[in-house]
């Protein structure tokens, strides 16, 4: 046994993978810690204090963070819910549509979006909403987020569906439920983790976007990100880092939910 | 991620085969409209004739690409010569992603072999520890990394007050800046996939060598690593790809200096420069590139399929 260990593990990759974790996670921390800064400064500590979150809600820009906040919750609520009904049809075409010649290039299209560079993707929309004559603005903002949510709702999904017999569906048709209520009670219930875990993920990758945002975006719309971006532009103050700290919160909080409603009852 | 879609498991299963055309076309509608036939209307407008500030005259017309490749001179009216200054911007954004992906790879595969290797209860943790930065706002990540390497930032901070250095030393708007952010932005995109493929490795393999004498390193290098190779190399593209057509890391971290092709696309459609066509074919040569690139891993993926079940 202890042999079998010898061979397997080499001295050092458990530091580097410790510094891969600090790394990755070292910014974040700091800039957490940073947002509860007492000094108007960004680089002296002058010790704990609430002010620059109190600056956000209250101050003097904190009308432009809210409308840019309702916009980006507004947006990845309805993209997220969109692209999750898409996926969940397109799934359900791919994994019980046994074979068909389109199947290879339905789940191309799909991830597609994850393919295409997204400076790529947010060029190309830009100039499609600009040849059809589309006023750019929040609809645009919407479409182009439905789109590229698409593929990060569709995986999740289709991994839980590929995970459930379809004898199920069988039975319920053995006792004379139509195909339809087969779906609905029950293999729609079954594959709910999955849907979940897919609605949380193109929620938070809508919130998150700002490359294709910043393009389809017009004058006057902003979203969370594009409202940080414009405003680290002229140097990273203390408030920003409150709303990024919050943001990272939200961000952390739904991959969680995801992580733990997906890994739940994996057996059935 | 592309791979996991690509393959779409087994088509065993075709209890909803009756329906599929109706719920197959949402999904083929909302990319057609606003994924395929935007990245067409793309290379339409990348041969058409500019107009000043934003926006296109419908004249077919290959100045840009000519524009991109060619110096004729202020009026045009001089045998074309290789104009290097945009070929020079894709070969930098080709060198700081390679780069980037070099110094992902040196940390990135050791803590995947080091994931892998844990019991299998702890391993889901570690991965979804790597998994969490990916998801949040890069914008996010990028500001603090930003933060983190300013001139009077933490780091130089923390390096004089432990006498490592006597003056701040500056990193931002360098070159290395735009390669850590980089390696920070797509790191996981390395840990993931290797780890996929170590999970899978059969480690027999390494005991039968070490059986053989064969030193760890000569395992390492001769068994492990041939064995892992697509593993390795889908972290490589995973990271190399989107770093290729990054944005924010060159902008936030490079200052106006250190310009890579994501900023030369923005500024087409955003700054002063206002070329529009020049963009539609910065980004077709950009999207070729990186097709490419892709079609080499499917190839690859393929190959390693084939030879996993003979």
């Amino acid at each position: 046994m202890s042999s079998r260990g010898d061979v397997r593990t080499y001295s050092g990759s458990r530091a580097i993978t410790m510094l891969c974790l600090f790394v990755l996670y070292a910014p974040l921390i700091i800039v957490t810690i940073y947002s509860f800064n007492a000094s108007r400064s960004i680089t002296v500590w002058e010790g704990l204090s609430l002010q620059w979150y109190a600056d956000v809600f209250w101050g003097p820009e904190s009308g432009k963070f809210k409308q840019a906040a309702i916009n980006s919750f507004t947006i990845a609520l309805i993209a997220a819910t969109m692209s999750t009904a898409i996926a969940t049809s397109a799934a359900t075409a791919i994994v019980r549509g046994g074979r068909f010649r389109l199947r290879m290039a339905s789940l191309g299209l799909i991830s597609l979006p994850l393919m295409v560079p997204e400076i790529v993707t947010a060029v190309a929309t830009l100039i499609f909403f600009n040849s059809i004559g589309f006023t750019r603005g929040y609809l645009t903002i919407l479409a182009a987020h439905i789109a590229f949510c698409i593929p990060f709702a569709y995986l999740p999904i289709q991994a839980r569906m590929q995970g459930i017999e379809d004898t199920f569906e069988q039975a319920a048709q053995d006792l004379y439920a139509t195909k339809a209520q087969a779906f609905r009670r029950v293999l729609l219930p079954m594959m709910m983790p999955g849907i979940i875990a897919g609605f949380l993920l193109a929620f938070i990758v809508s919130l998150d976007d700002f490359i294709i945002t910043n393009f389809v975006k017009g004058a006057g719309v902003e979203t969370l990100p594009t409202a940080i971006f414009g405003s680290v532009k002229q140097g990273i103050k203390p408030n920003i880092m409150a709303i990024s700290t919050m943001l990272l919160v939200v961000s952390i909080a739904m991959v969680t939910i995801s992580y733990i409603v997906g890994k739940k009852d994996n057996s059935t | 991620m592309a791979g996991a879609a690509a393959t779409g498991g087994s088509a065993r299963s075709n209890t909803y085969a009756s329906a599929r055309n109706w719920l197959l076309l949402p999904s083929w509608a909302v990319l057609c409209i606003f994924v395929l036939a935007p990245v067409a209307m793309m290379l339409v407008y990348s041969f058409l004739t500019k107009e000043f500030r934003g926006g296109v005259i419908w004249e077919f017309t290959l100045a840009a690409y000519d524009q991109f490749f060619f110096d004729r001179g202020l009026f045009g009216d001089e045998p074309a010569r290789i104009d290097w200054t945009y070929i020079l911007i894709f070969w930098r954004s080709i060198w700081q992603a390679g780069l980037a992906t070099l110094l992902a790879l040196l940390i990135g595969f050791p803590t995947a072999y080091f994931i892998a290797t844990r019991p299998a209860r702890t391993r889901t943790v570690w991965v979804f520890l790597i998994t969490i930065p990916y998801w949040v706002n890069l914008l996010i990540r990028t500001v603090s990394m930003k933060f983190l390497l300013r001139d009077q930032g933490p780091l130089n901070d923390f390096l004089l007050a432990t006498g490592l250095i006597d003056d701040p030393i500056r990193i931002i708007n360098t070159n290395a800046a735009v390669q850590i952010g980089l390696f920070y932005s797509y790191l996981p995109f390395m840990v993931l996939p290797i780890y996929a493929s170590v999970e899978r490795y059969n480690f027999a393999l390494s005991e039968a060598a070490a059986d053989l004498y064969a030193s760890k390193w000569t395992t390492l290098r001769r068994i492990v690593i041939p064995s892992v190779r697509p593993g390795i190399i889908a972290g490589c593209i995973l990271v190399f790809v989107p770093s290729l057509g990054a944005f924010l890391a060159p902008d936030l971290l490079g200052g106006a200096k250190n310009f890579m092709i994501g900023s030369l696309i923005e500024e087409q459609f955003k700054g002063n420069a206002g070329n529009w066509p020049f963009g539609a074919a910065a980004s077709m040569i950009l999207l070729t590139l990186v097709l490419v690139i892709l079609m080499f891993l499917a190839r690859q993926q393929a190959r390693a399929d084939r030879e996993a079940t003979p």
